[in-house]
């Protein structure tokens, strides 16, 4: 008989998205003085604003064995990482109930607790806290922590002045030496080099062989793959499949298919598709160079996009633009705008264009794709935009070196450009600075780039 | 053979569950992380005098400024009371317990908001982050009792048996600041009103405490209103242990403990109450 590990029972959660106070992130005291009067009066008569929830997660249920290696994938904002954080009791539910039986180890974000004027060693002690170990256990597994994450030379050095891989590797190996009978992971795989990511990923599956359990979160739906007997695919909110992982990610894939985008897909629901419809995308997709269509890509490939449309009234020729936001602050990250024709285009006449983005230089992360359809020369008008309708761009760390000081660890920025460096003058080297962990990586990240932690 | 192996029933580790209302307190689990408050309190420390080229030197500076600015002020031109010390050692021995206390309050009332990273990562008791302050600020205070030492030799002053109660007075000094952060700590998540009233709130408390004058100010009808501030207890008591005479009375020293243990455990159990939220609200 299998010992439970987890046990996850009809667990929901909501957020209230306060519109009466518009976007503001927090409130005053005053503000909440004067909303009380409001909020009273709508309580006694037993109303409340049904609106303004959100539900994030939907009577969720499932249970993990003990030994089991499981995995969680399902598109952005199925509810993922907000099931993780209430696991890790980051957050609470808004109903039902879990259960944990052991120690948990959880890894939402390379190097949380670290701090960047500390040093290597006083980090370790410090992490290593935060994550519930005692002072004397981290002791014990000091030289292992160092040793997995190569940075002996540097551990009395402050962390400001590593290079991200050392750093990645560093948090790493804290998290993955507290051995947890239950270790939560959470897409810590896209930064690091490749090299790293098998190490990591080593390290996962040992875990799981000494009879712990791990659940991963993750896109990449290839290292799900490699590592997952069991998988879990979350939907709006909901457990939609729970079985083997080939199982599961057939599923997921047909429901990405399923989401392919014609004419029709989204037209009456303005968050995501608008446009005066003047002339619609019958058909969108993202492929690679071989003709299979795929979301995920490592850096350095080619990107397709195949885009057919329809023209429904005379335009003045037929221009496509395909941008890219960001995945957390949903910025534009990049846009590429094409004429297709500059003619009078008839109303029924169709067309398919094919644009590439070759050998894409974004860095690791996630990117949803905005689709938008306009006459050539610009005009206000908005014909037809697809926004987030297909599922996002997934860029990961690949073994492709794309220029001679590429490093995809490196987490700064969005792009990750071919540079050039000449030395004009070589500073007198000194004896005593010759320690210092000065290799070209930590050179880029102290290129006028801080980073506060 | 054939004997029935029992398992026993494993309970869970942890059970996660929508709470509302009042939490306990989970002491226990806080212990367990006990090596993360002084973890915390010793980066606390480093943090603060790194890339300063005084350094520690601050430490001491500070409340040797204030008090040569207070000697002048109320000391040599206001002719404020101090209980019959001279002036100067008596301002010192004020300011540094007030400065530990303000200090505390300082540190800990936006600890939430600089650790914000952490608490929407990592799980670990909450509490940890406003109590670290408590135990940082007082190597500040352990510094400031050294200039202190050398200063009662200057003024030839010598401690007598009353210096044995002044642990007594650190720690009600240690416990009142930590319940007063644990308040503050935690309205400031939902209200960051509190970092811009915080300025006025320590001068304030300042000059209502027997800081730069002693209780004997203070009009004998008002003296029990005057205890009702746990400020005025721990610094009455921290000169009583040190320079000896003073307006110091058992009452006031019963009252105010019991003040500063009522608002501690109130401000710890409040904590509790609303931490769940502090993820969705920092």
């Amino acid at each position: 008989m299998s010992e439970l590990s987890l046990s996850i029972q009809g667990i929901s959660k909501s957020y209230q998205i306060a519109r009466a106070l518009g976007a503001q992130p927090y409130r005053t005291l005053q503000e909440e003085v004067v909303a009380l009067p409001r909020k009273l009066w709508k309580r006694a008569r037993g109303r409340t604003d049904r609106l303004d929830t959100f539900w994030a997660l939907q009577d969720v249920t499932f249970d993990v064995n003990k030994g089991e290696v499981v995995g969680l994938i399902g598109r952005n904002g199925a509810g993922k990482s907000t099931l993780l954080k209430i696991l890790a009791r980051i957050t609470d539910p808004t109903h039902g109930r879990a259960e944990i039986y052991g120690r948990v180890g959880a890894l939402l974000e390379v190097g949380t607790g670290f701090h960047m004027e500390l040093t290597g060693r006083e980090n370790i002690f410090l992490s290593g806290a935060i994550l519930g170990m005692r002072k004397s256990e981290i002791a014990a597994k000091f030289d292992e922590i160092v040793s997995f994450a190569e940075v002996q030379q540097f551990i009395d050095t402050p962390t400001k002045r590593y290079s991200s891989g050392m750093f990645t590797r560093l948090a790493f190996a804290v998290a993955a030496y507290l051995e947890p009978e239950i270790l939560f992971v959470d897409e810590v795989l896209a930064v690091g080099d490749a090299a790293f990511q098998k190490k990591c990923l080593g390290k996962m599956e040992d875990v799981a062989g000494q009879g712990r359990t791990v659940f991963f979160v993750s896109h990449n739906t290839q290292a799900i793959r490699q590592l997952c007997t069991r998988c879990v695919l979350l939907e709006h909110g909901r457990v939609v499949a729970d079985g083997p992982t080939h199982e599961t990610l057939s599923i997921y894939n047909q429901h990405l298919r399923d989401m392919r985008v014609d004419a029709e897909t989204g037209v009456n629901n303005p968050e995501n598709r608008r446009g005066s419809g003047a002339v619609r995308f019958t058909a969108v997709s993202v492929e690679d160079l071989a003709g299979t269509e795929r979301y995920a890509f490592e850096m350095g490939e080619t990107v397709r996009f195949r885009l057919s449309y329809r023209a429904n009234q005379p335009m003045r020729g037929i221009a496509v633009v395909v941008a890219l936001r960001s995945g957390v602050s949903r910025d534009l990250v990049t846009s590429v705008r094409h004429v297709v024709t500059t003619d009078l285009v008839p109303p029924g006449a169709t067309g398919t264009v094919t644009v590439d983005l070759p050998e894409v230089y974004i860095r690791p992360g996630e990117y949803p794709i905005y689709f938008h359809l306009s006459e050539s020369v610009p005009t206000k008008t908005n014909y037809d935009v697809l926004d987030d309708l297909t599922p996002p761009l997934v860029i990961a760390a690949g073994s492709r070196r794309l220029h001679d000081n590429f490093d995809p660890a490196q987490p700064f920025g969005v792009f990750s450009l071919p540079s050039r460096m000449t030395v004009d003058e070589a500073p007198a080297v000194r004896q005593d600075t010759i320690d210092r962990p000065f290799d070209d990586k930590a050179e880029m990240a102290q290129t006028g780039i801080t980073t506060e932690n | 053979m054939g004997a029935v192996v029992r398992v026993p029933e494993r309970r869970p580790t942890v059970v996660i569950k929508a709470e509302t209302g009042w939490a306990s307190l989970n002491l226990r689990e806080l212990w367990t992380y006990r090596d993360l408050l002084f973890i915390l309190a010793g980066r606390e420390v480093k943090l603060r005098y790194k890339q300063t080229s005084l350094g520690v030197t601050w430490v001491v500076l500070q409340p040797l400024l204030a008090s040569l600015i207070f000697a002048v002020m109320f000391g040599r031109f206001a002719h404020l009371p101090s209980d019959g010390h001279p002036y100067a050692l008596f301002v010192f021995s004020g300011v540094i317990v007030w400065n530990y206390f303000s200090a505390v309050l300082q540190r800990a009332g936006n600890s939430l908001i600089t650790d914000a990273r952490l608490i929407t990562k990592v799980y670990f008791p909450r509490l940890a982050i406003p109590l670290a302050s408590t135990f940082s600020a007082l190597i500040d205070l352990g510094v400031a009792l050294l200039v202190l030492v050398i200063l009662l030799i200057v003024y030839k002053v010598a401690p007598t048996w009353r210096i044995l109660t002044l642990p007594f007075f650190i720690a009600l000094a240690g416990i009142s600041a930590a319940g007063v952060s644990l308040w503050l700590s935690a309205l400031n998540v939902r209200y960051r009103d509190f970092v811009h009233a915080m300025p006025f709130l320590l001068q304030i408390w300042m000059f209502a405490s027997p800081v730069v004058y002693a209780t004997t100010l203070v009009p004998e009808r008002y003296r029990f209103a005057y205890g009702l501030n746990p400020a005025v207890a721990f610094i009455e008591g921290f000169r009583w242990a040190i320079l000896g005479a003073s307006s110091l009375t058992l009452p006031m020293v019963a009252l105010s403990t019991t003040i500063s243990l009522v608002v501690f455990i109130g401000g710890a159990f409040f904590f509790r109450r609303v931490e769940r939220g502090f993820a969705d609200n920092v």
